[in-house]
């Protein structure tokens, strides 16, 4: 992993970029600029940690998972607690960087996309702490799925717009962010939610979100000693995984695996594995892998987790696939759905049904790992909001 | 000389303004696109933007989302719609812009794409989510063989990007004449009179005023000191009303006559 990536222009080898309409570009631009100055301000530094200490609740755990790893039989798994964040997951820590950009940018305006409805409810959170008026954009079919959510994004004071066009999920309510950007940019900041969309955005919620990274390598050198052996998250657009990987990216013998939802399997079209089952295209302003058919129309992703319901991946998760740097796997809705179990009934802990696609890929490979390997699984969230998609899945 | 060249070049001798069109390819089908076409065209259409349909269409208000979304349906793809165009080249001489989004052509592959659609018959390119930092791979090819590439200048463009814009910019400059997505508020007319007035010291290419223009009025209004006015979502809008209608040509031909009439009086 190349230290100057991106270039100046937003690419990470052929991926990334700015594909963007032109009456956004100038905005892409002007945030470009703001944010470059804004990451070595030590000023905004010391804010964002202080929020994400004092607000947010980090540092969070990095906990031995004893009894998962004793009834695996392999190596030894840490379980990095970002569901331990308030709002539920990791998705704080990119819109608590994000909110205090915007402010400092003079935009009284918030706007978001959300798929399982936790990057939402972290953008309306932030937009009530910074006074901010914040409308979210939510797929009809997500909104369903994810009622409590949308309760709170209510509760929270901001305005949940449902999107009917496409499939009416996340890929519907990002285009239908971006058509309500484009009206109304010069005094609206988008909070995008995860490692993609246009330049700067994956590089921002890349650095926003690599505090879970380094948190990690400062705590297993705590407690063992030494880096890990292997280092699993989910991918849906990617933040956690980036976050996760990035501290990372010059450290060798690590193995990272990055897992993407392979819903009711590659051999179907019903999942949302873009780097195992999709081509590079151009979606959202930035080329990266898609699900998309031979004339260049993008398909509709599919998995149980709402949130990694995206027929896109970021493109840095693109880059590293192509340099091999991160290993992309997958995990199908059952695996996951058996790994939300195990974690529930093993530890206590409700995972999303997010991570547990990557809690499922650590059950796969962990019992052929020697006991004195380590493995870091970031769960990335708490699972209280999948209650009513794993009751319509019958295996309650 | 350059068909799009051309065409404004004779304009200009007359003293008269373009009066460009948008239609969405395949909507609601290819055969009827092709009549619309020739329709248009005597008419007094002067250059047609032929819209290629796209999956996710984030410029385009509900009108052109729902064409697209039409037109997709009854399986309109990039190769069927340059098929349509040579048909129609066979016949017509009227100047036509391929209007869509990017993945479809990447996916087609930049360099066939610039070979088939100069074959075609295609005259200019108008890429919604290429700008000017990523054209470069676009127009590798397309520039080669004399396709156009049509650029967008927005009313949040500032003048130090306008400039680079237009130094590269062929065909025509389009200037979209609201902060928003196609077809969803009515443009003020004076201030793209400034607006227009202001790229007008930047460039000698012709400047097109597009985005929300659906009256005769406005394009009167708009003809007075733009180069050509663009129709999109009013004409998509009316042709969906009257597609089961026989005289869908001859309704859709009345609306753009009146349109051109406008243009022309003083």
């Amino acid at each position: 992993m190349n230290k100057t990536l991106p270039d100046k222009n937003g690419h990470f080898g052929i991926f990334g970029g700015r594909y963007a309409a032109e009456t956004l570009m100038p905005a892409l631009i002007e945030l470009e600029k703001a944010y470059q100055i804004a990451r070595k301000d030590k000023n905004f530094q010391k804010e964002f940690e202080w929020y994400q200490r004092e607000y947010a609740g980090r540092v969070t755990p990095l906990y031995y998972a004893q009894r998962m790893t004793e009834s695996l039989h392999g190596a030894k798994i840490y379980l990095k607690r970002e569901d331990l964040n308030h709002t539920g997951s990791h998705k704080i820590n990119n819109t608590l960087g994000q909110a205090l950009l915007a402010r400092r940018m003079g935009k009284k305006k918030v706007i978001a996309e959300t798929g399982a409805g936790q990057h939402g409810v972290a953008t309306a959170t932030v937009a009530a702490l910074f006074g901010m008026e914040c409308k979210i954009f939510m797929g009809e079919e997500d909104i369903r799925r994810q009622a409590p959510n949308v309760y709170r994004m209510k509760i929270l004071g901001a305005e949940v717009v449902p999107v009917k066009s496409g499939t009416a999920t996340l890929k519907d309510a990002m285009n239908e962010a971006m058509r309500y950007w484009v009206s109304s940019v010069r005094d609206t900041f988008y909070v995008i939610g995860t490692t993609a969309g246009p330049h700067p955005y994956p590089q921002m919620v890349r650095d926003f979100q690599s505090v879970i990274g380094r948190e990690i390598k400062n705590q297993i050198m705590k407690l063992e000693g030494r880096n890990p052996d292997v280092l699993i998250a989910c991918v849906g657009g990617g933040s956690n995984a980036m976050g996760t990987f990035y501290p990372f990216r010059n450290e060798k013998n690590i193995a990272m695996y990055g897992v993407e939802a392979a819903g009711y399997g590659l051999h179907t079209s019903e999942h949302s594995a873009s780097i195992n089952g999709g081509k590079v295209g151009v979606l959202h302003g930035n080329k990266t892998y898609l699900l998309q058919d031979k004339h260049g129309q993008v398909r509709d992703a599919y998995s149980v987790a709402a949130g990694l319901d995206y027929p896109g991946v970021g493109p840095e998760h693109a880059y590293l696939h192509s340099t091999k740097k991160v290993k992309y796997v997958t995990v199908t809705d059952k695996e996951a759905i058996k790994a939300f179990y195990f974690l529930s009934r093993k530890e206590g802990l409700i995972p999303a049904l997010e991570s547990a696609h990557a809690l499922a890929y650590a059950m796969k490979i962990t019992p052929r790992m020697s006991k004195n390997k380590i493995v870091v699984i970031c769960l990335s969230g708490r699972g209280d909001k999948d209650a009513q998609t794993i009751i319509e899945t019958n295996e309650i | 000389m350059k068909r799009i060249e051309e065409k404004f070049a004779t304009l200009r001798t007359r003293n008269e303004k373009a009066l460009i069109v948008y239609l969405t390819a395949g909507d609601p089908s290819l055969d009827i696109t092709k009549k619309l076409i020739f329709a248009l065209e005597k008419a007094g259409v002067d250059i047609l933007e032929i819209g290629v349909p796209f999956s996710d269409p984030t410029a385009d208000g509900p009108v052109i989302q729902a064409a697209s979304q039409r037109s997709l349906r009854s399986g309109t793809t990039l190769e069927s719609v340059l098929k349509m165009i040579t048909e129609v080249r066979k016949v017509s001489e009227i100047p036509i812009v391929l209007f869509g989004y990017f993945n479809p052509i990447f996916a087609y592959g930049v360099k066939n794409f610039a070979q088939s659609a100069h074959s075609a018959g295609v005259d200019g390119v108008l890429v919604v989510d290429l700008p000017y930092e990523e054209a470069k791979e676009l127009r590798k090819y397309t520039d080669s063989v004399g396709i156009d590439f049509i650029s967008l200048i927005a009313p949040t463009t500032d003048k130090e990007r306008l400039k680079k814009i237009a130094a590269k910019a062929s065909g025509f400059l389009y200037y979209i004449s609201i902060t928003g997505i196609t077809g969803t508020a009515a443009p003020k007319i004076e201030n793209i009179k400034k607006e227009v007035q202001n790229v007008r010291k930047i460039t000698t290419l012709p400047i097109a005023v597009g985005f929300g223009i659906s009256q005769p009025e406005q394009a009167k209004g708009i003809g007075r000191f733009a180069d050509g006015i663009v129709i999109g979502s009013a004409i998509v809008r009316l042709i969906d009303e009257n597609k089961n209608n026989r005289d869908l040509e001859k309704i859709v031909s009345r609306y753009v006559s009146e349109i051109k009439k406008a243009l022309k009086s003083k």
